[in-house]
């Protein structure tokens, strides 16, 4: 029976009851109450079921590293599966439900598979889904999806908002114990700028419920004192409900704070992930207490004593009326004490060791309580709950004993230092022999950018584990902390604790410890994955030796909790079952995050709309008005076409092509990257970076360029224009202008450092409108102004004037084959250019085009684009452009590697076009197809397609590839598989499908 | 998560506004080179387990390259210095070799 009593509760105001809803259930608790502590004062041990077998399951613990007590919690778009009950705190109308489990917690048809335990042993999945072959599909697959998973997976987007938090401190404490506060006070007096944080609702840790003296206080009274010391200090920073969960190179600390999680709402953001970059990192992270391997330990009603003491003095809420504890060591005594000292009976305190003398022990069996020597527990009797255990001796083999009657056992197996936020970057560990732990190891702390260790640990977390002795190593890290920072010299003395006389700890790693097969598949390691002592010992037996393994394995350890109450015991386990020392086995590896963190947190703001912003051309409204439909490239978003009535993209693109060869079509070619390079060396950089020759275009031309990388390949390509003396413009494609860009920069800082060479990206200063078509020219000269015709503005030049009263600079040229301007403005005269040519075309059949036309116009043309015809594998010459690169220059980026061998050869794939025998379109990722097959039995390859298209121009499909020896094989008909449909059979023939003589866009 | 000083800013910056740029120091190679010194040039890289010269790019920053001397182990950074140099400056390998006294020197 577990209850809540009249008195203690030092976290709950009894003036203020809640009511909240538990399966349904309402449930009444206390403003102070975590949701375990109020349902467990309520009896309400069964809080879930386990994730293999089903089993009942109560919480174990009453912290983060509670492993069963895990709920779904809140509703709707507040709705989230896997929440710990022992750290969530109530608030009036919470509601939760427990977890795997069907129709019901209380019945639950899973449960069934605790019966089929022995086909579920260790690695059952690499074991019992082999054959045959067809079960896949039909039984095994929907049996896994069946059953895989934790909680269920929330409906509705999620209603809550998130923020990022950017904080730097010299110091920064993780971990508001006394041994945290002690550290914080000492780094803070010697005047650094100190962070402090705890993960619960309140600082002081375990100390107030232990109990003991600091300073001559009672702990609480000094917790209290050193909270307003530090609250009053204007260098100190603190903060509850904050996690410090990973720890990364240089100091930086991630933190999450749970900051609306116990007043659910609009008025604030529900967590707040904080980055911090601290100089020194003061790890107070305590210990953790480490369960038995009993059988039976996972009935509810099995609690970690330091737990069950937490609920009676933290809550008020007593676990048991009678109660056994189980222990190895001195500290679970505190807990008989406290329940002796509650009025609740103590059954007896089972001590594994021999010869129990201790102090704590004395003082318990001067209070009556029966401290049996050599004893540990063989059995737990109950099911839903404990109803007794049989009291075995430890070295024995759990054959015989005696039977105790009680409703709770308290366990205590002994600490573990918390070393994650330790061991996270790189610190080291080291076995200490006396204490049954891993613990840091100061001479191997993960150093930082100094090359001094960042992290430092603090109390308990050090590995010490006493009152006294671990205020004095935490007042020791804060203060060497804060001088390490350059803090000053603080006379502060460290706070004094009386010492303690203890018995060391009889490690236990199986009770008892001559236990057969039956009773080791009862013993629960990792309560949360259902791994049992037998599963480590099969994995052994099994030739798994690496720790690493064998939690894969096993999944030990793999859980939301991620092990941290049954990593130890686990390696023990199989240390013992390979018969080599602890220490040999070594521990897992430590990775952040130390508790599960929300994905909201995470995103930060970036969600929704602020995910990845969009770039827009000034003339994105327009578009938007006139029905584009849009596709996105890079970050901008173009129109793919321009919808009209009930038109699907398909048709617009076909009317779009039709009326551009036929009159004049219009294109928002603002995305396109305009760079600015100029200099009185300006001319000699670009004929390194360009293929062709650069320094010799005549002011007021315009050329294609291309450009490649060191390796030979093709990057970006653009038309160049030279502006003036030492001027040009580079144009880039739409989405390589910021790489572009960063290249050339690179280039210049750190080869050419000394050219004189300035470049600016100007992409977004400038719109870009192309008009093209017969009509073009006719639209220009309705606006008036510059000379347009060809004999003032022939093809491939520039001029810049005035078109009808804009200041314009246009350019002659054409990626469509058809006559073509291109008319730059600056970015705010963008949308009132387009309105004038969109009003003096309506005469003359003008309409929009969007980036599909522009493709086929460019496809039919037989110009490449990168990334289609280019993948990073292709050099300009097998894209047959052999005329853009400059045989008078003795070097450009690119020239060396494409002499290389592979570069040279003449069985490279090129460039060609592909004309279907039937008219039909190929489809795009095609590949041309060979005789015969490869080593690995695949179709030999000869080719791939790189662009393909409907042409309403040719009213048949066209396409482009790169064939081996393509061009030496015109006329030639290759074959060209398609995935569920017969193969294509396409002519080989030159790609320049429309227009050969170039003669439309020279007019 | 490194944090870096750009010699340009004297900013410490924080490495989600730099963006790495592989072995500081190698010397082009091109026309006129063998292949194998091409090759070289391309794709050979000192990888090693300790001091590294590393290029960085402060480019959510001022856009400037910058150089790193830097412990691929232990991440202690020995200094950062302007990429306007064929080599690292005298006074950094200096204090790289009384810190590391087995390093075998930058080239």
């Amino acid at each position: 029976m577990s209850t809540r009593l009249e008195s203690l509760g030092r976290l709950i105001d009894r003036s203020q009851p809640m009511t909240f809803t538990f399966n349904g259930r309402s449930f009444k608790g206390y403003a102070g109450d975590t949701l375990a502590s109020a349902l467990l004062g309520a009896d309400q041990m069964m809080l879930g079921r386990s994730f293999k077998y089903h089993r009942p399951r109560g919480a174990v613990a009453s912290g983060a590293e509670e492993p069963n007590a895990l709920v779904g919690l809140g509703q709707g778009g507040r709705f989230e599966p896997d929440q710990r009950a022992t750290t969530t705190e109530i608030f009036p109308g919470l509601v939760a439900k427990s977890q795997n489990h069907w129709p019901s917690l209380e019945y639950d048809i899973g449960a069934v598979n605790s019966l089929f335990a022995r086909f579920l042993p260790a690695g059952f999945y690499y074991k019992t889904f082999m054959a045959p072959p067809a079960a896949w599909k039909t039984v095994f697959e929907p049996f896994i999806r069946q059953s895989a998973g934790l909680g269920a997976v929330p409906e509705e987007p999620d209603a809550d908002r998130y923020e990022h938090l950017y904080h730097h401190a010299d110091v920064a404490v993780v971990g508001g114990g006394v041994a945290g506060l002690a550290a914080a006070k000492a780094a803070a007096a010697t005047g650094v700028k100190v962070l402090l944080l705890e993960q619960s609702a309140h600082w002081g840790g375990r100390a107030p419920v232990d109990g003991g003296e600091i300073d001559g206080m009672a702990a609480e009274d000094w917790v209290s004192a050193s909270v307003a010391e530090l609250e009053a200090a204007p260098n100190v920073t603190m903060r509850l409900r904050m996690q410090g969960f990973g720890v990364y190179d240089h100091g930086y600390l991630i933190a999450h704070e749970r900051v609306g999680d116990h007043a659910p709402g609009e008025a604030a953001p529900r967590h707040r992930l904080w980055r911090i970059r601290a100089g020194r990192i003061v790890t107070a992270t305590g210990a953790l207490e480490r369960p038995l391997a009993f059988a039976g330990n996972d009935v509810p009603g099995v609690m970690l004593a330091s737990a069950m003491r937490d609920y009676l003095v933290n809550w008020g809420v007593a676990i048991g009326r009678r109660v056994v504890v189980v222990t190895n060591n001195d500290d679970a005594y505190r807990t008989a004490l406290a329940f002796k000292s509650a009025g609740l009976d103590v059954a007896a305190v089972l001590d594994a060791r021999a010869s129990v003398i201790s102090p704590l022990a004395q003082a318990a069996r001067e209070a009556g309580i029966s401290v049996l020597e050599g004893r540990g527990i063989g059995a737990v009797k109950g099911r839903n709950r404990v109803s007794g255990v049989l009291a075995v001796r430890q070295q024995g083999d759990g054959g015989a004993g005696e039977e105790i009657a009680c409703d709770a056992v308290a366990m205590s197996g002994g600490w573990s230092p918390v070393v994650h936020l330790w061991s996270h970057c790189g610190g080291k560990l080291l076995w200490d022999e006396a204490d049954a732990m891993f613990r840091p190891d100061p001479a191997r702390a993960p150093s930082g950018a100094d090359g001094a260790g960042f992290v430092l640990t603090a109390g308990s977390a050090s590995g010490a584990l006493t009152l006294a002795g671990g205020l004095a190593d935490a007042h020791a890290a804060g203060k060497a902390a804060g001088r390490a920072m350059g803090g000053k010299a603080s006379r502060k003395a460290a706070p004094k604790a009386g010492a303690e006389a203890s018995q060391p700890i009889a490690p236990v790693w199986i009770m008892p410890e001559g236990a057969g097969p039956a009773k080791r598949a009862k013993m629960w390691l990792d309560f949360q994955n259902d791994v049992k002592v037998s599963d480590v010992q099969l994995a052994a037996r099994e030739g798994y030796q690496s720790v690493e393994h064998t939690k894969r394995y096993t999944t030990l350890g793999m859980a939301t909790d991620q092990g941290k109450l049954s990593n130890i015991n686990g390696l023990a386990v199989l240390s013992q079952a390979l018969s080599q020392p602890i220490p040999a086995t070594g521990t897992t590896t430590f990775r952040p995050p130390y508790t599960p963190v929300s994905f909201g947190a995470i995103a930060g703001e970036a969600a929704g709309e602020l995910f990845q912003p969009v770039r827009q051309t000034p003339i994105h409204a327009w578009h938007e008005a006139h029905h584009a439909h849009w596709e996105p490239v890079g970050h901008w978003r173009r129109p793919y076409a321009y919808l009209r009535g009930t038109e699907t993209p398909a048709d617009a693109v076909t009317r779009e092509v039709v009326n551009t060869r036929e009159n004049v079509g219009l294109l928002d070619a603002s995305t396109l990257g305009k760079i600015v390079v100029k200099g009185p060396d300006a001319g000699r950089f670009l004929d390194m970076l360009y293929t062709g020759m650069m320094s010799t275009l005549p002011v007021g031309k315009c050329r294609y360029g291309l450009m490649c990388n060191e390796n030979g390949f093709l990057i970006d390509d653009g038309v160049v224009a030279r502006l003036d003396d030492d001027t040009w413009l580079c144009h880039t494609t739409t989405g390589g202008a910021d790489r572009i860009h960063a290249h050339m920069e690179e280039w210049l800082q750190t080869e050419w450092w000394d050219w004189r060479v300035y470049t600016a990206n100007l992409t977004e200063q400038y719109a870009q409108i192309a008009v093209v078509g017969p009509k073009a020219r006719a639209v220009l000269e309705a606006l008036g102004g510059m000379d347009v015709s060809r004999e003032a503005l022939p093809f491939m030049t520039w001029a810049e004037g005035e078109l009808g009263g804009f200041p314009v600079r246009l350019f002659r040229i054409s990626f469509s084959g058809e006559l073509s301007y291109e008319i730059a403005v600056p970015a705010s005269m963008g949308q009132a250019l387009w309105d004038r040519l969109w009003q003096a075309g309506q005469t003359r059949g003008i309409m929009p085009y969007g980036t599909e036309t522009l493709h086929v116009l460019r496809a039919e043309k037989g110009f490449i684009m990168i990334g289609d015809e280019t993948d990073g594998t292709v050099i300009p010459q097998d894209l047959g452009l052999n005329w853009a690169i400059s045989k008078k220059k003795d070097d450009y980026l690119g020239k060396r590697a494409q002499s290389r061998s592979f570069m040279a050869s003449e069985d490279r794939w090129r460039l060609v076009g592909l004309e279907t025998l039937d008219g039909s379109v190929i489809p795009d990722g095609a590949y041309v197809v060979a005789e015969g097959r490869n080593a690995n039995g695949q179709r030999n390859m000869q080719g791939r397609v790189t662009s393909t298209y409907y042409s309403p121009t040719l009213k048949r499909g066209i396409a482009m590839g790169l064939v081996a020896h393509g061009p030496e094989r015109m006329g030639e008909v290759v074959t060209i598989p398609t995935i569920g449909g017969p193969a294509i059979k396409a002519k080989i023939v030159d790609p320049v499908f429309y227009d050969k003589e170039g003669a439309k866009q020279d007019v | 998560m490194l944090i870096l000083e750009c010699p340009y800013c004297g900013i410490m910056a924080d490495e989600t506004e730099l963006t790495p740029g592989g072995e500081a120091h190698l010397k082009r190679a091109t026309v006129g080179s063998t292949d194998d010194a091409f090759e070289s040039y391309l794709f050979d890289r000192k990888n090693p387990k300790g001091v590294h010269f590393e290029r960085w790019r402060h480019s959510a920053g001022c856009g400037k390259w910058f150089h790193a001397a830097r412990s691929t182990t232990t991440l202690e950074v020995y200094g950062t210095y302007a990429a306007q140099v064929s080599e690292p400056p005298k006074e950094l390998v200096a204090k790289i070799k009384k810190k590391c006294p087995g390093w075998e020197g930058w080239q």
